[in-house]
């Protein structure tokens, strides 16, 4: 049992964060890395990519946005709660290194949770660190102030404008494509930003790095489940990844393969909120 | 009598009839009652050289349990068995009887073997239904702490055996349930899921302890473990790493390896949803590719599950199949077509992306090739396509790199496998064993166990003696 030790609501409660105690993942987990959890019996087991981790108190940290039955069924747990398995830490870490010249990080909607420790660990490395997160309005936006401290300038974007910049994250990616000398792009986010990103980035020749979150099973390499086609090859983001090659990544396979269990997922959904009404 | 003997017929196993069994998950065999066990068992000649014996991967003395079955001593029938396999509610109804102990009962020369793989399950269901639970001795500890890594059949053996003898066992799970492929892999109507929860039940009253949720090599490794005071080390995670075609369109939805299909509707229980929170493509029309045990466990879930047609399709011919006879035949029982000598090109798609076909091309057989089986060759212009929107790719597993990859010392095969003493399961790097799958590639689980019980053997000489 991995108990819920701190909880917060974020972006009108659509976001919520659990650090959880779980000592043998926080001690190993590195920036990039993912847990695989399932909070009860009859449970199905879900990706998370790690925010943070305390080795000292033995908790590792997610946050995730509520959009089906499961992240809902995880929504209803508090502080002193368990979830049922946390198995990790699963993928391949970050590779964190000084660029010569500057780093962009560029973060929308939860995906920001997963670039922060990233963009800490760019920082620690000596890189000069550009973040540009956003989100479709203020009041859904995360993690601003971590952000601010992890790097050395932060650009907020809001597609409605009701904060920071009024457009999307790559509108102030290409400038600073244009005017600064730019090393590495990272780029975690919904599939469509990232796939923006990385068009983008292509034309501009800088290498760009992407963090996946393909539904997956057992995260161990078993089951193929989470297969994404990197420049023409088959790669297992659970092994092979979570982070590509942004250039290479088949964007629109991934985004299908996303939608695969859709009418599913409804009908759980449905069916959960009516036992909650009920 | 002994005229007697060879006239009465194998008792048949009372099974569920195929046009009510596929649609369900419940398991396909009954079982024996007491007095057919007792019947069938009194078929047995009790050869002074039992040949079936020496076909059992774990050498159980099978004449000597059939024996007591025939005296109606159901618990000095289990007991007799548990002295080499630990396994045995699980072996009598998965080890392939025919090729093993059966294939070699001297009556099967000119008529039926003895049923020995229904009086193993029917001895352990009696056991485990009106046994009275009382453990075997176990020996005084020693104080030797052992790990196990993986809890499939070849960890379990290990466990069970270590324990007795007196050992601190620990198995280490990466799944949060134990049994690995008996409860991930071989679906509920073949292997009851409550019947490995008892196996694992059995090994937890005895002491040992399961720590599920621990991916070594990630979540720690050999080396640390070795750091905390274990004195050996047994690897058994067997073979998971699924193969793939490598043909245009496999990542279409609606293509799955048979071990995703599989962990999804036997370990995360699909088959209930939306009962149960994990979902799965409920195909109409469902090709499944290969013809091995697994192939056929996938078909007929997928039956199960509601489709109006399942097709085998398999490069080679009826002859080359993998899979039990048994599973064949319970397989077309169930109205699953085969489709032999065909061999995937290409798989089509809709705007959606998920999988609507697939292109196939007929084979003929040309010579032996290097497994001695004759090799499938094209028949050029043959190219034809079906109909699909559910397709399961159950082409083989291989050595899955998570845990070699991060342990140093180990020897590899070029294919990943960790190179074992095959009399001893001992590898390269000290007080580490391995056996089953992962040594071997994909085999059975009898005879993972059988590798179980060499290595624990060794590992219990080790632990006294230091070698």
């Amino acid at each position: 049992m991995f108990e819920i030790v701190n909880r917060e609501e974020m972006a009108q409660g659509s976001v919520i964060l659990n650090e959880i105690k779980a000592p043998l993942i926080a001690k190993k987990a590195r920036p990039g890395q993912f847990v695989i959890l399932r909070a009860h019996e009859k449970g199905e087991r879900i990706p998370l990519t790690m925010a943070d981790t305390d080795p000292e108190k033995g908790t590792i940290t997610i946050i995730y946005q509520v959009v089906g039955k499961t992240t809902a069924l995880f929504k209803t747990l508090q502080v002193g709660d368990s979830y049922l398995d946390i198995i990790g830490p699963l993928g391949k870490p970050t590779h964190l290194e000084k660029y010569d010249g500057d780093v962009v990080c560029v973060g929308g909607g939860t995906g920001v949770a997963v670039l922060h420790p990233i963009t800490r660990g760019l920082k620690q490395k000596g890189n000069n660190v550009i973040a540009i997160i956003g989100a479709r309005t203020k009041d859904l936006l995360i993690l601003e102030d971590k952000m601010k401290a992890a790097s050395h300038e932060l650009h907020v974007c809001t597609d409605d404008g009701s904060y920071g910049h009024h457009g999307f994250v790559t509108d102030v990616l290409k400038e600073n494509l244009e005017n600064k000398n730019v090393k590495l792009v990272v780029a975690i986010g919904p599939v469509p930003m990232m796939k923006f990103v990385c068009a983008m980035t292509k034309e501009y020749g800088v290498k760009t790095l992407v963090s996946l979150n393909p539904i997956m099973v057992d995260g161990t390499g078993m089951c193929g489940c989470c297969r994404v086609s990197v420049g023409g090859e088959t790669k297992f983001a659970c092994v092979d990844g979570p982070e590509f090659d942004g250039h290479k990544v088949d964007f629109e396979e991934l985004m299908k393969r996303l939608r695969s269990y859709l009418e599913q997922e409804k009908e759980s959904y449905e069916k959960f909120k009516a036992s909650l009404n009920a | 009598m002994a005229e007697k003997k060879e006239k009465l017929p194998r008792q048949p196993m009372p099974e569920q009839k195929p046009e009510v069994r596929r649609r369900n998950f419940k398991e396909v065999p009954l079982g024996y009652t007491p007095e057919i066990a007792m019947k069938e068992a009194s078929r047995c000649l009790q050869c002074k050289k039992p040949s079936c014996r020496e076909g059992c991967p774990v050498q159980v003395d099978i004449p000597a349990f059939i024996k007591l079955i025939k005296e109606g001593d159901f618990t000095g029938a289990i007991r007799k068995i548990w002295e080499k396999n630990s396994l045995p509610a699980i072996c009598g109804r998965v080890c392939p009887q025919e090729l093993q102990c059966e294939g070699h009962c001297i009556l099967g020369k000119k008529g039926e073997p003895v049923a020995i793989g229904n009086l193993e399950r029917f001895a352990a269901d009696y056991e485990r239904e009106h046994g009275t639970g009382e453990l075997p001795p176990k020996a005084h500890p020693t104080g030797k702490k052992v790990a196990i890594i993986g809890s499939g059949p070849s960890g379990l053996t290990v466990a069970g055996d270590l324990i007795l003898k007196g050992h601190d066992v620990t198995v280490f799970e990466a799944f949060h349930k134990g049994g690995g492929v008996l409860v991930y892999g071989i679906p509920e109507f073949r292997l009851p899921k409550d019947i490995v929860a008892s196996e694992v039940n059995f090994l937890e009253r005895l002491g040992v302890k399961f720590e599920y949720n621990v991916v070594v090599g990630k979540t720690i490794t050999i080396d640390e473990l070795f750091d905390q005071g274990y004195d050996a080390i047994y690897i058994g995670v067997g073979a998971g790493l699924p193969r793939f075609l490598n043909i245009p369109g496999e990542n279409l939805v609606g293509i799955y390896s048979a071990n995703e299909y599989l962990t999804r509707a036997n370990l995360m229980k699909a088959y209930l949803f939306p009962e149960y929170d994990t979902p799965i493509v409920k195909g109409k029309n469902v090709v499944v590719i290969g013809a091995g045990n697994v192939a056929m466990d996938s078909a007929r879930t997928a039956m199960r599950l509601g489709a109006d047609s399942v097709k085998i399709v398999y490069r080679r011919s009826r002859e080359e199949m993998p899979a039990r006879k048994a599973e064949i035949h319970h397989a077309e029982e169930e109205g699953i077509e085969f489709h032999l000598l065909t061999n995937p090109i290409r798989f089509l798609g809709d705007e959606e992306g998920k999988v609507k076909g697939m292109e196939c091309i007929k084979m003929e057989l040309g010579e032996p090739d290097e497994s001695g089986r004759r090799r499938p060759v094209p028949i050029k212009g043959s190219e034809f396509q079906m109909e699909c929107d559910l397709v399961v790719i159950s082409v083989g597993a291989g050595a899955n790199p998570v845990l070699t990859k991060a342990t140093e010392g180990l020897e590899l095969t070029k294919w990943g496998y960790i190179v074992a003493n095959p009399e001893t399961g001992k590898t390269k790097k000290k007080g580490v064993w391995a056996g089953g799958d992962i040594v071997t590639g994909q085999a059975t689980v009898i005879l993972a166990a059988g590798a179980g019980r060499k290595a624990s053997d060794s590992i219990h000489e080790y632990l006294t003696w230091g070698w």
